[in-house]
């Protein structure tokens, strides 16, 4: 044992050894920070070259990659509010707004701190963990699972917002959609309407990118100004570190929650980052403002989605069972490499694994303290006037977007949850609900339905499931109590501090809003009708329940209740609706549209030429050198990535109907 | 009605695209009939498209053969992997039936999981396998277990499971599992399927926690995983599925000569040798998801020089010294068919006729709620 564990520590830390690794966290860096693509296009960007090199040194490699993707695409989840990859996308809730409040590097420094110490912490913790990780994760099957999904979904307390029917309504909402395509007992095709795309249902890159990034996109745009409101930087990142250290029993509770979840097969990877938040939401007592740039809100994520990594490493490992998208990719890379996963990886492989897992913790050092040094410099990015930014965004979302499936329709359901997206933060129906019920419903229904034909109702008895029942009591229980204490708060707080609320008095656009939320559920009953019982059980319960929420919500707005929680109205409240500065709602919506009907019409490339051009000229006002330059510069990147990623960008009817010379095909 | 107004707007496009490639291909004759002299890859880029996501079994095998492949090409080009996924690997299948161009620079990865759909009419499937040419095809094997629990040591004793309550864990009733629910039936062995496992390593896993006491894996899966439960006597193997003969009758896994393999396992039953319309359409699954399992293929009226090209490569390849201890983490221990063998395999497959493909579906539908 010893022996194995100085050996595997020595191969750890041969120059050789750094040295691969260091050049797959870097590589991992430079394609990480661009969200959607992740470490999976790095992964498969380097798997060419795994084949024939040194098994040691390629493994090297590949973890080195691994490591990073969950802290590069914190960048962009908390300085432009998108989120980098399904990992960090509760970290957009408070990074974000810091960003905004000119902590940008403040909260850089917190999440790859924090980034660090998960990283750190979950490796230590498998070191013994992977020993007896097989009869643990042999003990959770799939009525287990149900249940964390449950536990999972009593989140949605802490992230309903004011109104706690609107926040469960938000979360059906996430639910249906999530349950859409292929039922998991019978492979019926729900709410499809014979569209292949939506066969397979919604990605999760596109929900996120369409619910949390565009709206913000949209509402920058519009306000016309630099992502940070203060003209200056208002902290650095030693204080991020200063954060974390001040709150390192978060950090580690989260680092451990982040290494457990992480390790069960089948729950995925999306959930822990939600878990860790909403954890983080219910144990602070101290003055919380979270949703408002709370930094413990980017350090819970943060530490959290970086244990993860070193906690799906165990199926991984043990089972052969990948539990996201890039450990498939490594379980491929290991394949190639002539590493079979199995039993064997804690018995005669011992020394592999540790070598794997402690590999993992010094390529989080690596990768953490490089982009621990660059926050410095890439927050400056948050100065930038929007205008500006705006379409290497949009051009960046819809790369991402794409990325999911690889098809045009991609970018139209990024439009269509986009809308949503606004239209749910204008009504402020919580996105996170929202999101919390899509990551979930898939895991919910095929659960349950397993646990139901393995043991029968009689699943509820078992020990495993009691305990995470109780678990579930307690965390509904601490999220009553967060409520009350952040309610007393407001009572305390002089009222001369704030500004009084402006509430909307004409509620006619949240009871259409309220309507379609209503005939939305309506229609997923009237199609969960159309299945045989297995296939249309789960939507049906789920959407005649909503059906009475929103229903509730309508009733309230249509008798005009201005005073009742429901009632919210961006536009009013932010006074938007009087600030003729401001650009109207639809209008960036429409540029959106635009931009996506050009791909359906001339492809990708092209569409997204012209959107610079007419953009940049018309609102950025630069000069024609200046737009010919900024778009020629991103086309060229885009071309560039999409050879070297192997990539067709998405065609259009031009392309179908005319032979086009390469890139323009 | 939807279908077929795409299938309208599909053939539009296609016959507009090739009075298009018509004229491009007259002024480019020169040029093309000079290359089908000596086919020549020198400087080119292969793309294969593989219809699913990075990292699974089919993109492994696929990332395997690519360089080994291009290496073997006359031009020594270089060959990347394309990965389409979506619809179950229809979405990338039907792209290359659409866009590929027949000129050896796009070849197909498919894999039983694009085969199934296409057998059994599935209304996403837009592409022909009989338009296209195989030049490899790499065989697997799988193997029945059952848990030691229901007290029988052979398939010998499978009467004694009569009335036990047996269950599976399935990826889906028309996924490769396809291939295990209806032997199981052919056996009269009445298992209750339990679906919605992503991969059969999931399957595994509940036949390891003892949600469910009867599972199947692939050869390499087996003997990794499978084989220290059995050595520990928690797993007893009942059946392998065989591997089909050039002659094509199914023979003796070599990876397990000791298993009878399905047919073997039916007389044992029945007392005679299977011949049904479910037996048949057994058989054309049982090809297409294991005896011939993934297959390369070049798109429809790619010139016979450079499909010969190819197979050429790919027997070079195989023939290569210490090419099978190299491969066998990711091939197993099973004879790779190249060029005409095969074809001979896929069409095999494909040859299933329509009493048996009627049966299927009706059986699909009734059974599992397959809506086909």
């Amino acid at each position: 044992m010893i022996e194995t564990i100085a050996s595997s520590l020595l191969t750890v830390l041969s120059i050789e050894h750094i040295a691969y690794l260091a050049g797959g966290v870097f590589l991992g860096l430079m394609i990480g920070i661009f969200p959607g693509l992740g470490g999976i296009a790095g992964l498969s960007l380097l798997l060419p070259f795994l084949y024939g090199m040194e098994p040691i040194s390629a493994l090297a490699m590949l973890i080195g990659l691994v490591a990073v993707i969950p802290t590069s695409d914190t960048f962009t989840s908390v300085l432009m509010g998108i989120p980098g990859s399904s990992a960090s996308q509760a970290t957009v809730l408070d990074g974000f707004p810091m960003a905004k409040q000119g902590h940008a590097a403040r909260a850089l420094g917190a999440a790859f701190s924090a980034s660090l110490l998960g990283g750190l912490l979950g490796a230590l913790l498998l070191t013994a963990f992977v020993l007896i990780a097989r009869p643990l994760i042999l003990a959770f099957g799939s009525a287990e699972l149900f249940m964390l999904t449950l536990l999972g979904l009593s989140m949605v307390g802490v992230l309903a917002g004011n109104s706690l029917v609107k926040g469960i309504s938000a979360c059906g909402i996430g639910v249906l959609l999530g349950s859409l395509g292929a039922a998991p007992a019978t492979g019926e095709y729900r709410m499809s309407f014979d569209n292949i795309y939506l066969m397979d249902g919604i990605p999760l890159v596109v929900v996120g990118l369409g619910i949390f990034a565009i709206p913000e996109i949209i509402d920058l745009l519009r306000q016309n100004r630099a992502i940070n409101e203060a003209s200056e930087l208002g902290s650095g990142w030693f204080d991020g570190l200063r954060d974390v250290i001040r709150n390192k029993w978060l950090a580690i509770r989260c680092a451990v929650i982040g290494t457990l979840v992480g390790a069960l097969p089948g729950l995925g990877g999306s959930v822990v980052d939600w878990i860790a938040y909403g954890h983080a939401v219910q144990t602070t007592k101290d003055k919380p403002d979270f949703g408002n740039g709370d930094v413990r809100g980017v350090i819970a994520p943060e530490s959290a989605n970086n244990a993860k990594e070193g906690g799906g490493l165990v199926p991984t490992l043990l089972f052969g069972i990948p539990g996201s998208g890039s450990m498939a990719v490594f379980l491929g890379g290991m394949v190639l490499i002539g590493l079979e996963p199995g039993p064997a990886m804690v018995g005669a492989e011992l020394g592999t694994t540790y070598t794997i897992v402690w590999s993992l913790a010094l390529a989080n050092v690596i990768g953490a303290g490089s982009c621990l040094f660059l926050s410095k410099w890439v927050s400056r990015l948050t100065l930038i006037p929007y205008a500006l930014m705006a379409p290497f965004m949009l051009m960046v979302i819809c790369f991402a977007a794409f990325q999911a499936t690889r098809s045009l329709g991609d970018l139209v359901a990024l439009l269509a949850i986009g809308v949503l997206g606004v239209l749910m933060k204008r009504f402020d129906w919580p996105r996170p609900a929202f999101l919390i019920g899509f990551v979930l419903a898939g895991g919910m229904e095929t659960y349950l339905y397993q646990a139901i034909q393995f043991d029968g109702w009689s699943f509820l008895t078992k020990p495993g499931v009691m305990i995470i029942a109780f678990i579930t009591v307690l965390s509904v229980y601490f999220a009553v109590r967060a409520k009350r204490n952040s309610g007393d708060d407001s009572t305390e707080a002089p009222a001369a501090a704030e500004p009084p609320r402006r509430r909307a008095r004409n509620l006619k656009p949240q009871v259409i809003f309220a309507a379609a939320v209503v005939a939305f559920f309506g229609f997923a009953l009237y199609d969960a009708f159309q299945h045989s019982f297995l296939g249309g059980v789960f939507t049906a319960g789920i959407s005649g329940l909503m059906l009475i929420l929103s229903l509730t919500v309508l009733v309230k707005l249509l008798r005009g209740q201005v005073d009742d929680p429901v009632n919210f109205d961006n536009e009013v409240e932010a006074g938007y609706d009087s600030d003729s500065t401001v650009a109207r709602l639809p209008h960036y919506l429409y540029w959106l549209t635009a931009l996506i009907l050009g791909c359906y019409l001339f492809g990708y490339l092209i569409a997204i030429g012209l959107f610079f051009v007419v953009f940049l000229m018309t609102k950025a006002r630069t000069s024609l050198l200046r737009t010919l330059s900024l778009t020629g510069a991103a086309l060229g990147f885009l071309i560039t990535l999409a050879h070297l990623m192997v990539l067709d960008l998405p065609r259009g009817l031009l392309q179908d109907l005319v032979q086009m010379p390469w890139p323009l095909s | 009605m939807n279908n077929s107004k795409t299938t309208f707007i599909a053939n539009v496009t296609r016959s507009l695209r090739t009075s298009i490639a018509a004229v491009t291909l007259g002024a480019g004759a020169l040029t093309l009939s000079s290359a089908a002299l000596a086919v020549d890859f020198d400087g080119d880029r292969i793309e294969m498209v593989m219809p699913f996501k990075e990292g699974g079994g089919s993109d492994t095998w696929g990332r395997f053969y690519a360089p080994l492949v291009a290496e073997q090409l006359p031009g020594s080009p270089v060959m990347v992997v394309k990965n389409i996924p979506g619809g179950g690997s229809t979405s990338g299948a039907n792209q290359f039936q659409l866009r590929a161009k027949p000129d050896g620079r796009d070849v197909l990865a498919s894999s039983a999981s694009t085969m199934f759909p296409y057998i059994l009419g599935d209304s996403r499937v837009r592409y022909d396998y009989k338009d296209w040419a195989a030049v490899l095809a790499s065989p697997t094997g799988g193997v029945v277990y059952v848990s030691a629990d229901l007290g029988i040591d052979s398939v010998a004793d499978i009467a004694k499971l009569k009335g036990q309550d047996m269950k599976f864990a399935s990826q889906g009733a028309t996924s490769m599992d396809l291939v295990t629910l209806l032997a199981l039936d052919l056996l009269d062995m009445d298992v209750k399927a339990v679906f919605g496992m992503k991969g059969r390593g999931e399957g595994r896993l509940a036949f390891e926690r003892g949600e469910v006491n009867i599972d199947a894996q692939t050869t390499s899966a087996f003997i990794k995983k499978v084989q220290p439960l059995v050595d520990e006597g928690k797993a007893i193997p009942l059946f392998s599925y065989g591997v089909l003969g050039k002659d094509g009758k199914i023979k003796r896994d070599p990876n397990f000569p000791d298993l009878p393999h399905f047919v073997e396992a039916y007389e044992m039953v029945h007392g005679q040798a299977p011949d049904s319309e479910a037996f048949r359409a057994w058989k054309s699954f049982f090809i297409a998801g294991y005896a011939a399992q993934k297959g390369l293929f070049l798109p429809k009226g790619t010139p016979e020089d450079v499909v010969q090209a190819y197979s050429e490569a790919v027997a070079k390849v195989i023939a290569k010294p210490g090419f099978e201890t190299e491969a066998e983490d990711v091939l197993g221990n099973y004879e790779q068919a190249v060029g005409s063998d095969a074809q001979m395999m896929f069409a095999e497959a494909l040859k299933i006729d329509d009493a048996a493909k009627a049966w299927i579906i009706d059986w699909l539908n009734s059974r599992y709620s397959a809506g086909l």
